[in-house]
């Protein structure tokens, strides 16, 4: 794939920021939007605006049409049996709170484990706090090592036969590290668990087969893969969605509604009470369009260059840390550094005023810095539209930022 | 935005207070403790101060973030030190206007260093870092009021 040709689709990276040609480099916190996702959003409420699941008029079939089309292509995109599991959110964090709040508290017990990771973003560790403190069971972590990996002989030893959930990232939004989630599931099935992946940082960046994968629940973001904002997925083997209660009730989610009592619509329609994210599903069905066009696969390939040009330029900068795994082939798009004696904001600073957009702060993941022993760190995450050029700029800021502490400390 | 920009935003006098921080620590003998965080970035302040009848009798700050929180909090317990808690309160409102780039000359009273912070208004994304200590000091002036009666 032709990166430069890839940004010609994305009108926002056009302009220019602070008098220099904007270097988005911050996709793990929101990517951009191509033009087919923007005109597909346009149409959509030019066009055929409707409720869904009721209209006999022609706008609502369309709109049905269009939402129950996006679905399935979810569910192609990350290759599920049936449309029964995909189940549409507002993104990965309303996910995984589901997941918490209705698997999570009718099947963990006083006395039960729930086993998660350093790495979690604050939405894959909170709920999994929350289940723990509700229910009595325990929380416990994966050794974390020095690289910010995880060893398989770590997952087998801490995952007991008392542990009822295990969840775990995909792809850290710090590190970088690609956790071995299949052979996660195997260790964890066998001991009995159900595996929650958290994968707002995977399925834009790299093919997820979740049949392969075999985990039991997935939660996504649409807006960090070309899609609009408030879309998200979850992902559940049917035979546990089956068995789980709703989290919210009201409308588009019953079948059957009395006085005392009431029945749901099946798979996977009681679990998106209330009108549905019409417009966000549609949206999220054109950017799978265009993320599947140039292909999931070559998508990985030009990040994983990106990763290794990106080390091995930065590496080259006296004074500057850099988290997670040293080899690029274990890590996706994200590095997380940090300058001695300049504080991140500081350095996003001076980065702003050269066009450069990067992220500084804790990253949603306070644990985590606490295990890097740091308050805050930068991080420059890459994604299909960014190319060396924007790597060789964000050298040149990091090294100008550098010298301009230099003078004024 | 250019160097001059940057320079307009990390004064000299900044970087001194990031670099050689007034009143950092923290009172053996204070009847004020407030922590507080920025949580959108990690920045994270301790504020303690020793007030006795309406006055600020010493005030120390500890805490880690970055050039701006830092220096400003430097700033601030110098400006108030020995104050007493309405000039310190009115200090806040004053520097509140200012980093929203308002009009802030609605007293004479003496600013310090403080008006070397102007230039972060210019920087929205950075005026939380700027506050932090300010507001800080707000809360823990007007909470311990309440609470010992005033």
């Amino acid at each position: 794939m032709d990166a430069v040709k890839v940004r010609e689709d994305f009108p926002i990276l056009q302009q220019k920021v602070n008098g220099h040609p904007l270097v988005y480099l911050d996709s793990a916190a929101t990517s951009q939007k191509p033009q087919s996702v923007i005109e597909t959003l346009e149409r959509y409420y030019k066009e055929y605006n409707s409720n869904v699941h009721r209209g006999v008029h022609t706008l609502g079939t369309k709109a049905t049409d269009a939402y129950e089309g996006a679905r399935e292509k979810v569910k192609n995109f990350i290759n599920a049996k049936s449309t029964k599991e995909i189940i549409f959110t507002r993104g990965t964090t309303t996910s995984l709170n589901m997941v918490a709040a209705s698997y999570g508290l009718d099947n963990v017990k006083e006395g039960d484990e729930i086993v998660i990771s350093y790495m979690e973003h604050h939405s894959n560790l909170i709920p999994w706090q929350q289940v723990a403190k509700r229910t009595g069971a325990t929380l416990k972590y994966f050794p974390l090592q020095k690289d910010g990996t995880l060893l398989l002989e770590d997952v087998h030893n801490t995952i007991t036969e008392k542990t009822k959930i295990v969840a775990i990232t995909h792809v850290s939004n710090v590190l970088g590290t690609i956790n071995p989630i299949k052979e996660i599931t195997k260790i964890a099935h066998e001991k009995g668990a159900v595996v929650v992946v958290d994968g707002a940082q995977s399925a834009p960046h790299l093919k997820v087969n979740i049949q392969e994968l075999d985990c039991d629940f997935f939660a996504f973001s649409g807006h960090k893969m070309c899609g609009p904002t408030g879309i998200g997925v979850l992902y559940g083997k049917e035979h546990l969605l089956e068995k789980m209660e709703p989290v919210e009730f009201g409308g588009e989610m019953i079948d059957f509604v009395d006085l005392y009592d009431s029945t749901w619509k099946e798979l996977p329609w009681k679990f998106e009470g209330g009108t549905p994210i019409i417009a966000g599903a549609v949206g999220l069905g054109a950017a799978i369009d265009y993320l599947e066009e140039i292909g999931l696969d070559e998508i990985k390939e030009h990040e994983h260059r990106l990763a290794e040009y990106a080390l091995q330029r930065m590496s080259e900068i006296d004074g500057i840390t850099i988290y997670g795994p040293k080899d690029a082939s274990m890590r996706a798009g994200v590095i997380t550094f940090n300058i001695d004696g300049v504080h991140p904001h500081d350095v996003a600073t001076v980065l702003d005023t050269e066009g450069i957009a990067v992220r500084a702060g804790h990253h949603c993941a306070q644990p985590l810095m606490k295990w890097l022993n740091v308050t805050a760190t930068a991080r420059a995450s890459f994604y299909l539209y960014n190319t060396e050029e924007d790597i060789d700029r964000l050298v040149e800021g990091i090294v100008k930022a550098k010298e301009f502490f230099k003078d004024v400390l | 935005m250019s160097y001059e920009q940057l320079d307009a935003l990390y004064r000299a006098v900044i970087m001194d207070h990031y670099k050689s921080p007034r009143n950092k620590g923290v009172l053996d003998d204070s009847n004020v403790t407030i922590d507080m965080n920025n949580p959108t970035c990690g920045d994270r302040i301790r504020l303690t101060m020793k007030e006795k009848d309406g006055k600020i009798e010493d005030v120390k700050f500890e805490g880690e973030g970055c050039s701006i929180s830092m220096a400003s909090a430097s700033m601030m317990t110098q400006l108030i030190k020995g104050k007493d808690v309405d000039t310190a309160l009115k200090l806040a409102e004053i520097f509140s206007l200012m980093i929203q780039g308002k009009d802030y000359h609605i007293t004479d009273l003496d600013l310090g260093d403080i008006e070397a912070l102007q230039g972060v208004s210019k920087f929205p994304a950075r005026i939380k870092c700027a506050t932090l200590a300010w507001k800080a000091m707000e809360r823990g002036l007007t909470e311990g009021r309440k609470e010992s009666g005033h």
